[in-house]
């Protein structure tokens, strides 16, 4: 049900919009759209997260070959792969508060990376249901406020996406 | 001040300058439609595009045919294109220029046209500001092309519109647009003509995978009830011979989509007519039946199939050809999917067929044959040929007698339209031009302007309502200013007639708004803009009248039939309906 999909597009401005538009036109889930020039200036690499029948997921890797700037496409669910999302999470963080929120940090393998007197602001990375279940821990504190990415991801091993 | 001298000597500098091999975005434009072997292009001029307008003014390689409204270019090129299997050339200015093409661009997407067409853009530094007659071209036309460029930069013009050429024509055909700011289009530059393009993102299937090939011989020769079905794509591939010569060798059941007409001989026994919501019984009753089916070039679109679950048959295998992947599998599941460009996988299914020297067996194609007779009696497109008020129909069949069937026909849509495709035997491919996946209303004059135009001398009829005729009728000025000797066949019920049908079946007769009330006099309206009008009102004047309008060779006539305004398109399958679950007459 849940894909996550890699595209190699051509860095020219608006292919991101050809494909958030080919999204909605269809009507197809997007979970999550991560993109970034790669280490080929004249490429980027998008990261979606989208959500579907094996039919619908089929049309959209077709439907995404068909747009004329996308080099190459690839489901990466389809194998072993990794995926990855960065949070940075502020929250107060005062009294008893501080040295517990600290002690959930570490065991989530979060930093703090910012500090007040009154609040933390944690990066953490990993996948997208650890962060969910950090958040979740840190239900009992004030979340005063959190970003996340969306997921990234790459093939394990020999899988590679390159042109 | 105002000083002659000045202004001379500025006049006397640029003429230097272009006499260097610096050329400015507008030369780089008409020089590159030039390379591409543009004849014709339909445009309306406007602020953004006056650089190119002035240099279209200096030569006369790439000849500029000026309608009367946006649309009618893109729709003028589109029948271009359609007609003759170039590429068609639309030119329109930024903002409104733009918005009154899309409907004509998304026509052209739908049916997978090869258009070029290019729009003036407001200066690059006034983009983004809300600039007069600024509309965000690319983001408008986006969804509606097969690819759209913003030209920024005048040294990538050139390899731009090279791309946008190579782009319209290869794969699935399609739309592509290239918008070019007006400052582009003064900036110059040195111009070289690329002379091929390679694009690392695009590169389209053409021959089909042999193994997926050699599958689908194995299903074609174990059929018991084999149908092939072809649609737009063996038009477009120029693939009609070649699929003549398949159904020929394999003796089977052959069906046309709408778009597909003329890729099979209409008047041939093995034709079994269109297929879809309005095709005919025994078409529709073998799509369903069949055991073997072979989609050429279509894609099972819901006006061709009805209801998807309704057509699904556990005992039918399906072999799809389709150069777009995007087809296959989309409403239908199929068996052998093979892509590629239909006239190359097409000419390897024939050579493997004749290497295997096998032929299905014939005992049961004959009976498969003596079902489908038995289905054909149903007479599916029978009418009252004795009526005292004009049919529809029988204008449609007069005009194929008279023209020999031999003209193009252009069509609007509507129930006209579905006429012209159950009376006009089209035997030749690329002789019906209509507007089948958007349904444009409008879409008839200006297409038989372009058909005309690619085909000079030719006979070429549109066949029309009173209501889809009035949404381009001013085109009938593009018509009088390049003698554009075109007859239209008006069935003049005084109804949208399909909007009215739809009402009679499914809304309790209520006939909301689809009255054309208020009309104008046609015969006059044509005599106003210089053309020949003509009223029709009795069926026995039919053949004459069409006889003498296609005796005016030089004039375009307008011909007024007073139609039944009751008279329904049989057979019908209703909207979310199944193939065998036809309306009959």
């Amino acid at each position: 049900m849940r894909h996550i999909i890699s595209l190699l597009m051509e860095n020219e401005a608006g292919a991101l919009s050809r494909v958030a538009g080919l999204f909605s036109s269809r009507g197809y889930n997007i979970e999550s759209l991560t993109v970034a020039a790669t280490e080929d200036s004249t490429l980027s690499r998008m990261t979606l997260v989208t959500t579907g029948s094996d039919d619908v997921i089929e049309q959209i890797t077709k439907q995404l070959n068909k747009l004329i700037e996308v080099v190459k496409v690839v489901d990466l669910s389809e194998g072993n792969h990794i995926e990855r999302e960065l949070m940075l999470i502020k929250v107060r963080a005062v009294d008893n508060d501080r040295e517990e929120i600290k002690r959930m940090a570490d065991i989530f393998r979060g930093r703090i990376i910012d500090v007040t007197d009154k609040s933390y602001t944690i990066e953490l990375t990993g996948t997208g249901s650890k962060l969910d279940a950090f958040v979740e821990a840190m239900n009992r504190t004030t979340i005063l406020e959190t970003v996340r990415t969306g997921a990234s991801g790459i093939g394990r091993g020999e899988r590679i996406l390159k042109v | 001040m105002f000083n002659p001298t000045y202004i001379a000597d500025i006049q006397h500098l640029e003429t230097q300058e272009s006499m260097s091999a610096e050329l400015t975005g507008a030369e780089i434009t008409v020089r590159c439609l030039q390379e591409e072997g543009v004849e014709h292009i339909f445009g309306y001029p406007g602020g953004a595009v006056l650089f190119l307008y002035d240099e279209l003014f200096k030569q006369d390689k790439v000849r500029h045919i000026l309608v009367r409204h946006e649309q009618a270019a893109v729709h003028a090129a589109d029948g271009y294109a359609r007609s003759s299997n170039k590429i068609g050339v639309a030119l329109v200015t930024s903002g409104p220029g733009v918005t009154n093409a899309v409907t004509g661009i998304a026509t052209a997407y739908m049916d997978s046209i090869p258009l070029v067409i290019i729009s003036g853009q407001v200066p690059t530094h006034a983009i983004g500001l809300d600039a007069f007659q600024e509309v965000d071209t690319v983001g408008i036309t986006r969804p509606c092309v097969k690819h759209n460029f913003l030209v920024k930069d005048v040294t990538e013009l050139a390899a731009t519109i090279k791309k946008a050429f190579y782009i319209a024509s290869t794969g699935r055909p399609g739309p592509v647009l290239v918008d070019i700011p007006k400052d582009v289009s003064q900036q110059k530059t040195k111009f070289a003509y690329p002379e091929r393009i390679t694009m690392r993102s695009y590169n389209p299937n053409i021959r089909g995978h042999a193994g997926q090939i050699k599958k689908a011989v194995q299903l074609i020769l174990e059929a018991r009830r084999p149908m092939i079905y072809t649609g737009g794509g063996v038009i477009l591939s120029n693939a009609a011979a070649r699929l003549t010569e398949l159904v020929r060798l394999l003796r089977f059941p052959c069906t046309n989509t709408l778009m597909g007409l003329g890729g099979y001989p209409a008047t041939d026994r093995q034709f079994v007519g269109m297929l879809g919501m309005h095709g005919t019984y025994e078409a529709n009753m073998a799509m369903q039946h069949c055991d073997v089916l072979v989609a050429v070039g279509a894609r099972f679109d819901d006006r061709v199939i009805g209801n998807p679950k309704h057509f699904y048959n556990p005992d039918r295998k399906i072999i799809h050809i389709d150069i777009d992947p995007s087809s296959i599998s989309k409403r239908v599941k199929v068996d052998v999917p093979i892509v590629g460009n239909v006239s190359d996988v097409l000419d390897e299914l024939i050579k493997l067929l004749e290497l295997r020297k096998e032929k299905p067996d014939q005992s049961t194609l004959d009976a498969w044959w003596a079902q489908i007779d038995s289905w054909r009696e149903r007479d599916c497109l029978r009418y009252d040929r004795t009526s005292a008020i004009i049919k529809p129909q029988m204008v449609v069949e007069t005009l194929y007698k008279v023209t020999n069937g031999d003209a193009f026909i252009t069509s609007d849509v509507g129930q006209h339209q579905m006429w012209a495709a159950q009376f006009y035997k089209f035997d030749q491919p690329r002789r019906w031009i209509n507007s089948g996946g958007l349904g444009t209303m409008g879409f008839g004059l200006p297409s038989a302007m372009g058909v005309q135009m690619a085909n000079p001398g030719a006979h070429v009829a549109c066949i029309t309502g009173e209501a889809s005729i009035q949404m381009c009728i001013q085109e009938l000025s593009t018509c009088k200013q390049y003698h554009l000797p075109l007859k239209i066949i008006n069935l003049n019920n005084r109804y949208m007639g399909m909007v009215r049908q739809w009402q009679e079946f499914f809304h309790g007769n209520r006939y909301a708004e689809s009255y054309m009330d208020a009309l104008p006099d046609f015969v006059k309206l044509a005599e106003s803009y210089g053309h020949v009008g003509m009223r029709i009102e009795q069926p026995g004047d039919i053949e004459a009248a069409l006889q003498e309008a296609f005796k005016l060779k030089g004039r375009l006539v307008f011909m007024d039939f007073v139609t039944d305004q009751t008279e329904n398109v049989f057979p019908m399958v209703p909207g979310g309906k199944g193939l065998s679950e036809m309306i009959l007459v």
